[in-house]
């Protein structure tokens, strides 16, 4: 028992920490919104040293509803500091008129959401798997409707509970079915049913799994709330949105797909392939369109998990080791373009979020629209930057495990999507300019700016190899 | 060698001064980015006078180990080492071409042009095949900003229709570049270069590879974004993307195609033959009717590039050697009739035909450049056209006497367009009174012109200088590709046996 507990000590730290903070928060009111948000990135550090401890390397806790291994452990760091980062980023945003102040609320649910992640990154049971999700989503509807005096803002966290239900039913619905005809909820106990021969029930809860995790996964053609979530969303909100619950909510497919659904790869491999397709071309399509920033943005989210998923298909060690190579560039550079969507303020203060308002950016702002052209250039996958090797991998991933038309219809399809993200770099390099905006970034948004860009620069080339032997050993754990 | 990693600095020095060039005045950043580009100019020229002819294939190897699941890998055979002349070559000409006509954004103008330095050079010098994607693709990311910035009036469509065609085409190339990667265990050139390749699974490879080259040449029908990107991109932009820019596609067909698909080269060198035929006669006729010189010059190059690619899969040593030389030729020659287009353009600021005339009577210096520019183009003996477009028909001759018949006549409609092109601008009488106040070229566009001039004069008198560095490596790739030849349809006579190569050897001091 005392070793289980040790092994999922991050999520511990992070929970003991939430509710400690949240009874901060009750009895010190909004002033103490600052102390509760560097206390929580405090707490989110110190979950990420537990991963230190036997947390990363232990192995199976709790009879086998909870595994703590690389793989979960590569996946919370990448959520610990997407986590921090959007606790970070939030409180300026919220200072800046409305009246709709950060309160010390915003810091504590994404303690709580994290935890949740964790746990589901961590799954080696389907009920484990649900409770965390459900942690995570819970306080994530909260988030999306953080601003309660804007319309959008509560469509946005209504739209996300309603829509996030219903992928929670349907997911339930094909736990269900799995544990009917697999009489357990052990993933590794429902690998050997799977093992076992073909089972119609085990194929339909294995569709309704997936469908769940689609949802929670954004890819097509469970994709709808996105867009409108990301854009009703406080910004800080949606940055958090689009990096850390994508890196848990992918994580956990991988983990079901190769630990619990591993020998029914085939049939699995065609739900994700078509999903993986789908998105790709339907992310690109549907973003040329648009207007506002941070729709384009999730549109390019969608497009990403397309690629994620083709590194998944590929079903192989090396498959999941590109998946998280991936999860990691995407993470950086989705942090990086929605804090400098952050910077977007009109004279009074306001943040704008059309397109057209970038406009010439880069005579107003140039080191801001140098940056920016970065995360767009490597979000299309054009070399030198980091985003074309997280490409890459995925592809090379799908290749050597024999999926040609995937690869090939793949990158075609990515030159739909490179015609966004030019667009992006059009408007800010060859437009003339528009209003210049207001205001300067803060310290920690320029430095999470400038680590981003340098990451996804040349100079991360360095961290090439050091990553990849990362990933691979991470990945080694689900095998 | 003396294991200095003199490649590694040749990219580092344009790379440091792009940077560099973001943070100083105006003036400045045209200063670093000249003295940037004449430092690699000079390193280049250790390049080639310590380039050991006879000696290894690969030269001034270097491998700083593997980053993942590629490696820092540069090495220079002949043809690459020609190619990195040309590009260092025409980089401080580009930057002296935007001295003046460059006011708007010079730092980041700069930058730009150092960037593209950089992926040029690596481009050529990559001996991992991965390494090789990564310049030649990040390519697109500068020229798009060039011409997309500082472009004409419709630089936008332009960039796009650059930008994302010759995306496509890389990209299937990747998707064989994966494939090939996965079936040899490496992505190491030199060892792809020797490694045969299924023969059913080559011709998809290959197709691939040309999707990515017949673009980036380009070929017919697949060109249509060269005049708009030509049209619409500042001088220097132009000068680069016809000097250097358009090499990449006939370099990559010479590295890759060739010699790793040798049995799918032979079994489409009749694609290849089809194509540029048309491309030749079409795209000369097309350049007969245009009234922008730039347009002209454009259609021009694709002509050329049609020689280069005939050249090229005539499976010879003569169609090989001349493909090489007409791009070199092709990529000095071209280079100067766009600057001399960017000389007027930047008096008058058009480049409508019909406005000038007469210019022989007030430029007189020009007229005289120019006209040797364009004889250069037609392929006149005597200058560097002449003897690539001469060794190309001559190698293709023994492989197709049709082509070889069709691709002759470009020869002629060439003279036709350029000599109706000087015809309309430098001769005749002055009609317009703008065109009488034109100064004739200062001391800075000489300078710019006059060193193309002297090495296009080299070329086409002393070709041997140019030959001699990459004879051992068109040998190799001779001997590489002899077991897929195609049986050629020219009939030597009876008594007079095709030359040898020993023969041929001999025939040169």
């Amino acid at each position: 028992m005392n070793a289980s507990l040790l092994m999922t000590l991050p999520e511990l730290v992070l929970a003991a920490g939430a509710i400690a903070l949240m009874l901060v928060s009750a009895w010190g009111g909004q002033g103490s919104t600052r102390l509760v948000s560097w206390a929580s990135v405090a707490v989110l550090i110190g979950a990420g040293l537990a991963l230190l401890g036997p947390a990363s390397k232990g192995g199976a806790a709790f009879e086998g509803l909870y595994r703590a291994d690389a793989f979960a452990a590569y996946a919370k760091v990448l959520i610990y500091v997407a986590s921090a980062v959007a606790i970070l980023i939030a409180p300026r945003f919220f200072a800046q008129g409305r009246g709709d102040d950060l309160r010390p609320e915003y810091p504590v649910l994404i303690l709580l959401s994290a935890a949740g992640m964790g746990m589901m990154v961590s799954a080696g049971d389907l009920l484990t798997l649900y409770v965390g999700l459900e942690l995570q989503s819970l306080a994530a509807y909260v988030l999306a409707s953080f601003m309660r005096r804007d319309t959008r803002s509560a469509e946005a966290g209504l739209k996300y509970f309603v829509l996030g239900a219903l992928a929670s039913g349907i997911l339930l619905y094909g736990i269900s079915l799995v544990y009917g005809f697999s009489g357990t909820t052990l993933f590794s106990s429902i690998a050997t049913a799977y093992g076992a021969g073909h089972s119609l029930g085990l194929t339909f809860g294995l569709v309704f799994v997936f469908a769940g995790l689609a949802f929670k996964m954004s890819a097509v053609p469970f994709h709808m709330w996105t867009p409108d979530v990301y854009e009703g969303a406080p910004t800080p909100v949606t940055t958090f949105f689009a990096s850390a619950p994508k890196v848990a909510a992918v994580a956990l497919a991988v983990r079901v797909a190769i630990e619990a659904m591993g020998p029914a790869t085939d049939q699995w491999r065609q739900i994700v392939i078509f999903a993986s397709l789908a998105s790709i071309i339907f992310g690109a399509v549907a973003a040329i369109g648009q207007t506002n920033v941070k729709r384009l943005l999730a549109y390019s989210s969608i497009n990403n998990v397309g690629f994620l998923l083709v590194g998944l298909a590929a079903g192989t060690q090396e498959g999941v080791a590109s998946v998280l190579f991936y999860l990691t560039v995407y993470v950086v550079m989705t942090l990086g373009s929605f804090v400098v969507v952050l910077q977007m303020k009109d004279a009074e203060g306001e943040p704008v979020e059309t397109l057209a308002s970038l406009a010439g950016l880069s005579r107003a702002r140039p080191g801001l629209a140098l940056a920016m052209a970065i995360f767009m250039f490597s979000l299309a996958g054009i070399p030198p930057l980091l985003g074309f090797n997280a490409k890459l991998a995925v592809f090379t991933a799908a290749v050597n495990a024999g999926l040609y038309p995937l690869a090939v219809v793949g990158f075609v399809a990515s030159v739909i999507g490179a015609y966004y993200y030019l667009r992006v770099i059009k408007v800010m390099y060859f437009d003339e300019p528009a209003e210049a905006y207001s205001g300067r970034a803060t310290p920690v948004e320029s430095a999470v700016i400038a680590v981003s860009a340098v990451f996804v620069s040349p100079v991360g080339w360095l961290l090439l190899a050091p990553l990849g032997v990362a990933t691979m050993f991470a990945a080694k754990a689900l095998f | 060698m003396t294991g200095f990693p003199i490649l590694s600095v040749m990219l580092a020095i344009p790379a440091l001064a792009a940077v560099a060039c973001l943070f100083v005045s105006a003036q400045g950043a045209r200063w670093i980015a000249l003295i940037a580009t004449l430092i690699d100019f000079v390193l280049g020229i250790g390049l080639w006078a310590s380039f050991d002819i006879g000696g290894p294939q690969w030269q001034f190897v270097e491998n700083a180990g593997s980053l993942g699941v590629f490696s820092w890998k540069l090495g220079l055979d002949g043809f690459a080492l020609l190619l990195v002349m040309l590009s260092v070559f025409l980089m401080p000409i580009c930057i002296g071409a935007s001295w003046v006509a460059i006011e708007k954004r010079v730092q980041e103008y700069m930058a730009a042009f150092l960037i593209t330095e950089v992926l040029m050079i690596g481009t050529f010098a990559a001996q991992d095949l991965f390494l090789f994607y990564i310049f030649f693709e990040a390519g697109l990311i500068p020229m798009y900003l060039i011409i997309g910035i500082w472009g004409g009036a419709n630089r936008i469509y332009a960039s796009y229709k650059f930008f994302l065609y010759t995306l496509l085409g890389s990209l299937l190339m990747l998707v064989a570049m994966l494939w090939m990667v996965n079936f040899a265990g490496t992505s190491d050139i030199p060892t792809l270069l020797n490694t045969d390749f299924p023969v059913q699974v080559q011709t998809w490879l290959w197709l691939a590879f040309f999707a990515s080259f017949a673009v980036k040449m380009p070929m017919w029908p697949f060109h249509t974004w060269l005049p708009d990107a030509h049209v619409q991109a500042p001088t220097a932009g132009s000068v680069i993307l016809a000097g250097v820019l358009l090499k990449l596609g006939g370099y990559g067909f010479l590295r890759f195609s060739l010699p790793m698909f040798p049995e799918a080269s032979a079994q489409l060198t009749w694609l290849i033959l089809a194509l540029s035929a048309v491309a030749v006669i079409y795209t000369s006729l097309v350049a007969l009717v245009q009234s922008d010189m730039k347009k002209l010059i454009a259609y021009s190059s694709v002509a050329h590039m049609a020689i280069v690619t005939i050249g090229l899969f005539a499976f010879n040593r003569q169609g090989i050697e001349g493909a090489m030389i007409v791009m070199l030729s092709h990529g000095l020659v071209s280079a100067a009739l766009f600057l001399c287009v960017g000389v007027i353009y930047d008096r008058l600021h058009t480049r409508e035909i019909s406005r000038y005339g007469g210019l022989a009577i007030n430029m007189p210096r020009y007229a005289l450049l120019f006209l040797f520019f364009t004889m250069a183009s037609i392929g006149l003996p005597g200058t560097s056209g002449f003897v690539g477009e001469f060794l190309s028909l001559a190698g293709t001759y023994r492989v197709s006497t049709t082509a070889t018949l069709l691709c002759t006549t470009g020869i002629i409609l060439g003279a036709a367009y350029m000599l109706y092109l000087y015809r309309r601008v430098v001769f005749g009488e002055i009609v317009h009174d703008d065109v009488r106040a034109m100064k004739d070229i200062s001391l800075r566009e000489m300078a710019l012109l006059a060193p193309i001039a002297a090495v296009a004069l080299w070329m086409g008198v002393y070709p041997e200088s140019f030959l001699a560095p990459m004879r051992s490596d068109v040998a190799t790739l001779e001997a590489r590709i002899a077991r897929a030849t195609p049986k050629g349809d020219s009939l030597p006579t009876p008594g007079k046996a095709p030359a040898t190569p020993a023969a041929h050897a001999e025939a040169r001091p």
